[in-house]
């Protein structure tokens, strides 16, 4: 009784703090500082048409390594811990999916890969990037397991594709500091036009190294906890 | 005047789910009202003009995180039958 009180009394202590920072909130009507010279000069230094891109890839392009090394360290983490207890695949019992996930499973994956691929490489143009689209090809792994659990998928093909993307990304940082400005610049390949798909420097570039590094993680977390389950009651 | 009132609808609607996600005796409805508030905020943010973000968390959110629930759910009861 007295513990349902307490957290009563904190539930209203917050929403008084909300409530009143609501009251107080007036959205600014013009930008202002830093967000101010990332709309201004935004386009013509990097020349990608999605300022979020612009802002998260090169600006703020030590961000995204600091957050794809985290991606990276709980992948590993889950699966090092994952691996620790036993599994058999092998003798698993599972309940055989419907005929209609299985077929369903066959058209979209595909079309699901397409779109994840779509949106990393089409990230300094349109809404969406490297985590996105990394997200998008994990789900389409999720519905392949959805419909056969029993699916084998190659450890070391992962391993190898977000080692290799991980690499890429962190050479094209380099090379950023060795012909152009600095750490993760872009403007060592051409800038080219605003809104063309070869544009933006090594932005694209980058971005489906972030793409296909966060899809490998994200399928290695998801195999991993499909791996140890086993039912056999 | 039209997404004000959809923004409103969704709010108490993402509300509810996460009172149900607390409360709800059955640990399966619960992950599933979970993640259906990931899903109704990812609408929110779209309305909100902020579809990267939108992505992520309808992709994510409620995506691949609620499976990962649901693994670990599996797991949990099978050793707790173990004992």
């Amino acid at each position: 009784m007295i513990k349902n009180f307490i957290i009563f009394i904190i539930v209203l202590v917050i929403g008084f703090i909300f409530f009143s920072i609501f009251l107080d909130f007036n959205g600014s009507e013009e930008l202002k500082g830093l967000g101010k010279y990332y709309a201004e000069n935004g386009a013509e230094e990097v020349g990608a048409a999605n300022l979020v891109t612009a802002i998260v890839v090169t600006y703020r392009g030590l961000d995204t390594l600091g957050e794809v090394s985290i991606l990276f360290l709980t992948a590993s983490i889950i699966g090092f811990v994952l691996s620790l207890s036993s599994s058999n695949n092998e003798d698993r019992k599972v309940r055989q999916a419907s005929e209609i996930l299985k077929t369903t499973s066959k058209v979209l994956v595909p079309i699901i890969f397409v779109f994840g691929a779509y949106v990393f490489i089409n990230g300094h143009l349109s809404p969406g990037g490297g985590f996105q689209g990394g997200a998008i090809i994990a789900s389409g792994v999720l519905l392949l397991f959805l419909a056969d659990p029993k699916r084998k998928i190659n450890h070391k093909l992962i391993q190898w594709i977000e080692a290799a993307s991980g690499i890429s990304f962190l050479l094209l940082g380099i090379a950023g500091i060795l012909l152009a400005g600095g750490f993760l610049d872009n403007s060592f390949l051409s800038l080219g036009k605003l809104g063309h798909i070869f544009s933006a420097g090594a932005v694209p570039i980058i971005y489906i190294a972030v793409g296909l590094k966060v899809g490998a993680e994200l399928t290695s977390i998801i195999t991993n906890y499909n791996e140890i389950q086993k039912e056999e009651e | 005047m039209i997404f004000l009132f959809i923004s409103i609808f969704l709010g108490i609607f993402i509300l509810l789910m996460g009172i149900i996600a607390v409360q709800h005796k059955n640990i399966k409805v619960a992950v599933i009202a979970a993640g259906t508030v990931s899903l109704f905020s990812s609408i929110l943010y779209l309305l909100l003009a902020a579809p990267d973000v939108a992505m992520t968390e309808a992709a994510i959110g409620s995506g691949l995180s609620t499976i990962i629930f649901f693994y670990v759910l599996n797991k949990i009861r099978k050793t707790k039958t173990d004992d």
